[in-house]
């Protein structure tokens, strides 16, 4: 089997698709090891840990499909629970800034064909989203713009050239130079002077990505907040009294802000190094902010580079049914939503949860380790492909089909683009879909609830 | 050499490329585990610390302490950033407080960084076991 056009995360996914860490029977823990079950064993053990439970937590819903989410939900009000995806530590606090401030944004094709100012700001899309920056960004071919590959590959030859002639010269004793290694910043600060799309990266690490960029700016960790605000005070044409903000000399924001300014189309991407660090939510709304002072003069949108494949999916699903894109508490009988009491991270940092499912997730690999503590010390449903580190620690285990490789459904690209995922191979006998195997729990659950009610009448 | 140096720095954690084609191949896999319970340094940070790059070193914090393999980072210079892919072995060292809004500080953790040549290096199974018990299955 061969995989063309894929990223080499995808290129992983569908040639290991079938390999030895694959979950192929029911597990259910008897007398401390995960031994093979029937499925209607497993069904009834799952749906008796949620039924009975007081407060279960029902995690993941971002690697399976939309229609899935939609029934754990319904599963998730049934019980009384709360149902939170991985956006809780992924782009949780994006989204708790977007609901204050809102989001100017676009589809991944309009920046293709329009964008002329690329940033991408605590992100790496080199090793997060392989594919990014040639299928929608700098290196793509649009309508109105061109792609940089071509002036990058000059820019590298370039490079090895003069680094060649250094190095010769170096041999000939003619120049006497030491290598540059430290952080010690150019003298003369360098501008983006260039035609054609430009491509900025800002993060506290020269990544892949920022060795891609027209131009990197080095910020100290746990200091984007300062960085941005001293972006606005620039684009709105104000002084600013330092030197240098988080560590950056004032030479060069300068010259990104007016690069910011004169653009026709930018898109500023943004990840984890802004939603994780210091201040998290607080740096997305400043982020906002700037794009409502560059909106004022030019054409700008930002957008979240998510992580799992569906998790604006699961977001989307939960806010049309429930109101609120995660973080959503059923126990009263309606949702609320009130991230820090409701977040299942916090939940688990003060211990109230009796019971969880986690769907299409690896929450033991993900969570600080103090949360993890309370997680597998309740009863602990899985429903996953591979034996993950979670499945690993569970009570009852369900092997599920890839969706996009052995199941269909839908999900939701980054930009809000709802994809239909396609069945490209059957699955394992025996393995069914998310989606089914939570609508037996559902109805067990039911049953499970219905019979409670007849015995205390 | 330096047998004692300690260095006191600060805690990225993030994607690689690895990490990323490690966890679709499955997390209980090798590559997983190779590509994870790794710490990318400076190679300055590497030569005050006086080792060499695929010596094990322990990385504290006040939330906890893990031994990882120290490797020279290609993306210098960030002096005193070292940088430990997202996973358990990241997760036994990054700070829980979530500041009521439900996400973790898992970027720009104060941290110390010492040689632990003597130390090794725990596979995923045997993190699960010292960090939670035994509830490992046997599979």
């Amino acid at each position: 089997m061969k995989v063309k056009n894929g990223c080499a995360m995808c290129e992983s996914k569908f040639s290991g698709y079938n390999d030895e860490h694959r979950v192929l029977k029911p597990l259910i823990r008897k007398n401390g090891n995960l031994v093979k079950a029937s499925m209607k064993e497993a069904v009834e053990k799952a749906a008796k840990i949620l039924a009975e439970a007081n407060y279960p937590i029902l995690y993941g819903w971002s690697s399976t499909s939309c229609e899935a989410t939609r029934v754990g939900l319904e599963l998730t009000e049934e019980v009384g629970g709360v149902i939170d995806n991985t956006a809780v530590v992924c782009h949780g606090p994006s989204l708790l800034s977007v609901q204050e401030l809102g989001i100017p944004s676009c589809t991944l094709g309009q920046i293709r064909h329009r964008a002329d100012l690329i940033i991408y700001w605590g992100s790496d899309p080199w090793s997060a989203h392989p594919r990014h920056i040639e299928r929608y960004t700098a290196f793509s071919d649009g309508r109105f713009e061109r792609s940089m590959w071509r002036g990058y590959l000059n820019k590298v030859k370039a490079l090895i050239g003069r680094k060649k002639v250094e190095s010769a010269l170096r041999r000939l004793s003619l120049k006497k130079e030491t290598e540059g290694s430290s952080a010690s910043k150019s003298k003369v600060c360098p501008t983006i002077s260039k035609v054609g799309r430009k491509l900025i990266v800002i993060d506290v690490r020269r990544t892949k990505t920022a060795e891609m960029a027209d131009y990197f700016i080095q910020v100290e960790p746990n200091k984007d907040y300062e960085l941005l605000q001293a972006f606005r005070t620039l684009i709105r044409d104000q002084e600013i009294d330092v030197d240098e903000v988080a560590g950056v000399p004032i030479e060069y924001l300068e010259e990104v802000a007016d690069a910011m300014v004169r653009c026709s189309f930018g898109a500023l991407f943004f990840g984890l190094g802004l939603t994780m660090s210091k201040g998290k939510l607080r740096n997305i709304d400043a982020a906002l902010s700037l794009m409502r002072d560059l909106n004022m003069c030019t054409k700008f949108i930002i957008m979240p580079m998510r992580g799992h494949f569906n998790v604006t999916g699961a977001n989307t699903v939960s806010t049309w049914q429930s109101g609120y894109p995660y973080a959503v508490d059923f126990s009263l009988g309606y949702p609320r939503y009130n991230p820090g009491e409701t977040t299942v991270v916090d939940i688990l940092l003060r211990k109230e949860s009796d019971a969880a499912l986690v769907v299409a997730s690896d929450p033991v690999a993900s969570f600080p380790r103090k949360a993890v503590e309370h997680l597998v010390e309740n009863p602990l449903v899985v429903i996953d492909p591979h034996m993950n580190a979670t499945a690993q620690m569970a009570d009852v285990v369900f092997p599920s089909a890839f969706v996009g490789i052995e199941a269909e459904g839908t999900a939701y690209r980054m930009d809000h683009v709802p994809l239909p995922l396609k069945r490209v191979v059957a699955a394992p006998s025996g393995v069914l879909q998310d989606e089914e195997i939570l609508w037996r729990i559902l109805s067990k659950v039911r049953k499970i609830k219905k019979t409670e009610k007849t015995e205390e009448l | 050499m330096k047998e004692n140096a300690k260095l006191k720095v600060t805690l990225v954690t993030g994607r690689t490329i690895d990490q990323g084609v490690g966890k679709e191949r499955g997390k209980a896999s090798k590559e997983y585990a190779e590509s994870v319970s790794v710490c990318y340094l400076d190679p300055d940070d590497l030569r005050r610390l006086g080792i060499k790059e695929n010596t094990n070193v322990l990385v504290s914090t006040e939330h906890g302490t893990i031994v990882v393999k120290a490797l020279k980072s290609l993306r210098a210079p960030h002096p005193n950033i070292i940088f430990i892919p997202y996973g358990p072995w990241a997760n036994a060292v990054a700070d829980p407080e979530t500041n009521s809004i439900g996400m973790p500080s898992f970027k720009g953790i104060p941290a110390e960084i010492e040689p632990a040549a003597d130390k090794l290096v725990l596979s995923l199974k045997e993190l699960l076991k010292t960090q939670f018990g035994g509830r490992l299955t046997s599979q």
